[in-house]
Formats: C-alpha cells, structure tokens, sequence
C-alpha cells in the first residue's frame, strides 16, 4: 500500500475533526467548560502562593524557585491529561462497546481511544499551564546558556510523555480490575500534588518511592535545579536535571507494554 | 468455490466467580463456544441462532479479531483474525446491533465520510456504494441528521451502510434485527437478502428472530453448549435445519427433494437408528431443540 502511512495519518486528523465537531455541537455548554476547566490548575498554583504567605522558603527553595517546579509540573499535567487523561474510561468504553468498535477498524485501537474521546474543554487548562510556565521561567532571573534554553522546551516535553505514560499504565489496570479507579488517580493526580513541589519538602519512605522509585523527581524538581543552576541539596549529580527526557522515553515504553499486555488480557477474557 | 471461513475445534472458555460463601468465591471455568467446526463458502449465508448465552456473540467476535479463541483455529478470508486483525479490518464489515459505529453527534452522511478516511475508500468507490445503500435502504429523508436523534430502524439502516462502504468480502451481523419495529426490519431483511443474492457477500448474521433466518438463510448452525457439531451428510434438495443432541439429531428441510429421496440418501448412513417425517413451523422446532430433548421429530439417524 503506496499510501499507508499517509492514509493512516489523514485517517487520524479526521477522527481529530469529528471529535472537534462533535463537542463544539453544544456551543454553551462548551464555552461554560471552556473557562471551568482552568479552575483546577489555578488552584495548585495558588495554593503555592498561600503557602508563601506564611512562609518565605520551602524545603530550601524561594517563591521564584518553586514556581519554576510547579509551572513544570501544572502546565505538562494540563497537556497529558487534555491527550490522554481520558484513558481512565476504559470500563466505559468497554461497556459500551467502544472497545469493541475499534478493535474491528483497521487502525491501531489506543490512538483511536485517545482521538475519539479528547476532551478538548480541556484545552484552556493546558494554555493556562503554558502560561504559568513562560512567567515562572521568566522571573525566575535564570542565568541563559544554550543548553537552558534547549531544556526550558524538552523538560516540558517529556514531562508530558511522562504523565501521559502514568495515565495509560494506570488505566490498563482497570482492564483485570474494573473498580481501579482510585487506584490510578492516586497516581496520577497524586503525582501531579507531588511534582508541585521540590521534593525536599518530603521525607523518608514517601519521597524514595515517588521520586525515585516511580520517576516524578525527573518530572519537575531535577529539570527546575538545572535551570536554576542549584546544586541538589540531597546530593545527586548535577548532570541528572537532563534525564528526564531519557526517563520519559522508559516510562512511555512501559506504559505500551502495559498496554499490549492489558489488550491481550482482554481479549482472552472477554468483558 | 472459495472459502471464506475455516474454523477448527474452535473453544472459547470464560472464568466466572460464583459465590460460595459469604466471602468465599469459586472460580467455574464455563465454555461458551466449545469445539465449533464451521466451513463458510464465498457468497453463502449463514444464520446462526440460539438461546441468550449460547456464544453467538463470542463465536462472532472470534471471527472478527475481537477475542483470542481459547483452543482451536480460525482462518477468516485466509487470515488469523487476532493476529492479522488490521489487514483482516479492511475485508470485514462488522455490525452489532446493539453497539454502534456511527459518531453520535453528528449528522449520519459524516459518519460515512470519516468511515472513508478509517477504511481509505477511494473517493469513486465510496460515492458509488453509498448512492447504492441509499437507493436500497432509502437513507435520504434522515442523512443530514444528528444520529442521536435517529429513530433505532434508521440508526440500524445507517449501521448496515456504514459496515459496507469499503466493500467487505464478508459481513458480519449481531442480531441486527434486534428491537426494531416490523417495518424496519422487513427493511433489514430484504436489503440482506438483496446483498446476499448478488453472490459477492459472504453474510453472517447471528439472531433471535426465526423469520430472519428464514428469510435469508439456507443453512442453519444452532448453537448447543453441550452439543459440538460435526458436518453431517448434504442432500441435494434437502437443506440441513438442525443439528442437535451432540449432532446425534440431524434436522433437513424438505425443499426440491421428496421424502423417499431424503431417507434414500440418510440410508447410508450406518448409525441410521429412526426416521421420521413431521411438518411442524421451525420456531417449534428450534424451541424443542433449545428445551428437554424430545422424542426424535424428522429424520434422526
């Protein structure tokens, strides 16, 4: 097939459009969405604002510093769930028969998922996200070379492979286990709550599973020190503020075994 | 002729948990599909009826690359349906009647454009077939409707379009028929057998609705739990109906052929124990073959 690769892309921007199409079909209620939806990333940033309030340092890091964190984190969060956040309806899509329909179309069934039900009233927290970014990376009085500049773009890159990667692993769950749902918000969103901040802040088992164990200090807190130029207070290397691209890339692949292997299960067993 | 459906032994076993206590649970392991051999030419029709539970839907979805068979093998237009499932996609229509290919919020002619793009239709293709449907199945009063707001014989007439548009070797039906009023359905019924008439469609359809099947089908495959079934003995003139009591009961149609040709033709068989010549309606049959077995109704080698 001369137009395969071609025909499957334009096969996706069309599955885009419909999907456009369809929830712009309620105007108001769109609109209404449109501006509710930024509330949510507001709040994490506010509430680190509180938090300044009462204090003028945290875990070590300044007002300026910690919003370089949680910028990083509020605005790859926005976009990973506004492109694959909505993966967690699996059971729903299994109800329904969704999962089904795809299955017997000849394109690939995630990226069908993902097209078909992007909740694009999610895009103005995505923007807001950037927007926070841009003004935490600016006042934060960051010391320029080019290889800041070429992480200020690649840290929010594959922080978004990285929670878009969480957020498909977590949902495969509900593929054995159909009441997960807890289960994998309390990684998701549990692992948005943790990159808000520097890690110092945390302490102990906690911190060594999650930022470690599970990944989420590359997410935010390393990228942030190496475009600071600080020293990590806990010790490691300088040069580990650049893995997270690397890290993002294990993750993402982890998360398509899980898929595949979720898949299989499902198709082995049935609904 | 060529073969368009080859299945093998074919098993599909779910795991169902049964409470046996008031925290303690079992876990059964139940067949729904257990050892089907089926062959399925180019341009036949097959009917494929039986109780609710029987493994119509997961005999069909096995078929169709949705489920990975337990035990056996499937070969369907040549391919393994799991394992090939996209190359298989492009030579299959699917429609399950109480699931829907169609995008709820838009008008149903969209639904047909974007299923062009999903299927690569050249653009000549598409325009030709979708003229076809809607002469057949009279789509033009409703095309540029949302389709949430289609009425079920409508959405279902959109379903058969939408499964045909790329032009598929074999349709596959679930219960399409399912909870639409007389008139639509005799709509359904007549644009499948129209389909099938033409030869190039291979149709299988799986329904509740005995004047389906009689309507389109000239062989019927009852799905048994216990009851595996084997190829029985083809007289010409004379359609196989039934095959029941692990195949030990054998159920033909007298058509063209008459009953002294039938028995002549069943007399070869060595295990031939009783034959007998009854006229009921096939729903009294196939309700007989679904209860307590009852004494041997029409011929019962």
């Amino acid at each position: 097939m001369a137009d395969g690769r071609g025909g499957t892309l334009r096969a996706y921007r069309a599955l885009l459009g419909a999907q456009a199409r369809s929830q712009t079909a309620y105007r108001t209620s769109f609109a209404v969405d449109l501006v509710g939806n930024v509330g949510a990333t507001a709040f994490d940033v506010l509430t680190v604002l509180v938090l300044f309030g009462v204090t003028r340092e945290l875990g070590g890091f300044t007002l300026r510093e910690t919003l370089v964190v949680v910028g990083l984190s509020a605005c790859a969060f926005a976009t990973a769930d506004l492109l694959v956040g909505n993966i967690e309806r699996i059971p729903q899509y299994v109800r329904t028969g969704l999962l089904d329909a795809v299955l017997v179309r000849p394109l690939g069934a995630l990226p069908q998922l993902l097209l078909m039900d992007l909740p694009l009233r999610k895009v103005s927290r995505a923007v807001f996200g950037l927007a926070v970014w841009v003004t935490a990376v600016v006042s934060a009085g960051i010391d320029w070379t080019p290889g800041r500049a070429l992480l200020v773009v690649l840290a929010p890159l594959a922080a978004v492979v990285f929670f878009g990667s969480i957020f498909v692993a977590t949902a495969t769950v509900s593929f054995y286990w159909v009441e997960s749902g807890q289960l994998a918000n309390s990684l998701t969103y549990g692992g948005r709550d943790f990159t808000s901040y520097p890690v110092t802040v945390y302490g102990g088992w906690f911190r060594a599973l999650f930022a470690y164990g599970l990944g989420f200090a590359f997410v935010s807190y390393h990228p942030a020190l190496a475009l600071l130029g600080r020293a990590d207070p806990l010790g490691l290397p300088a040069w580990v503020g650049w893995a997270a691209p690397g890290v993002a890339v294990v993750a993402a692949a982890l998360a398509a075994a899980a898929w595949r292997v979720g898949i299989r299960h499902y198709r082995s067993t049935g609904s | 002729m060529t073969e368009v459906i080859r299945a093998r032994g074919l098993r599909k076993e779910f795991t169902v948990h049964v409470k046996t206590g008031r925290i303690r649970r079992a876990r059964r392991v139940r067949a729904a599909v257990d050892g089907l051999d089926l062959r399925v030419e180019r341009g036949e029709m097959l009917g494929y009826i039986g109780p609710n539970g029987a493994g119509k839907s997961t005999t069909l979805k096995m078929f169709t690359g949705v489920l990975t068979p337990t035990a056996g093998e499937v070969r369907v237009c040549g391919l393994r349906p799991v394992a090939q499932r996209t190359r298989l996609a492009l030579r299959i229509g699917v429609v399950f009647g109480q699931r829907s290919q169609l995008w709820w919020d838009l008008p149903l002619r969209d639904s047909f454009d974007l299923l062009g793009h999903v299927y690569r239709v050249p653009a000549a293709e598409h325009a030709a077939r979708l003229r076809r449907c809607r002469d057949l199945l009279d789509l033009d009063g409703f095309l540029d409707v949302p389709v949430r707001q289609l009425s079920l014989g409508q959405r279902m007439r959109g379903e058969l379009t939408a499964a045909l548009l790329h032009g598929p070797e074999v349709l596959f039906l679930d219960e399409p028929t399912i909870s639409l009023d007389v008139v639509s359905r005799q709509a359904v019924r007549g644009f499948l057998a129209e389909l099938g008439s033409t030869g190039d469609t291979t149709l299988v359809l799986t329904t509740h609705d005995l004047a389906d099947i009689e309507r389109l089908c000239r062989r019927l495959v009852v799905a048994d739990l216990d009851a595996p079934l084997p190829e029985p003995p083809v007289l010409p003139g004379a359609p196989l109906r039934e095959v029941a009591a692990d195949g030990r009961r054998l159920v033909y149609a007298l058509e063209s052929a008459g009953v002294a040709e039938v028995v002549s033709g069943l007399a070869g068989v060595a295990s031939l124990r009783d034959v007998a010549v009854v006229e009921p309606d096939i729903e009294e049959v196939v309700a007989r073959l679904y209860g307590a077995p009852a004494p041997a109704a029409v011929p019962a080698p």
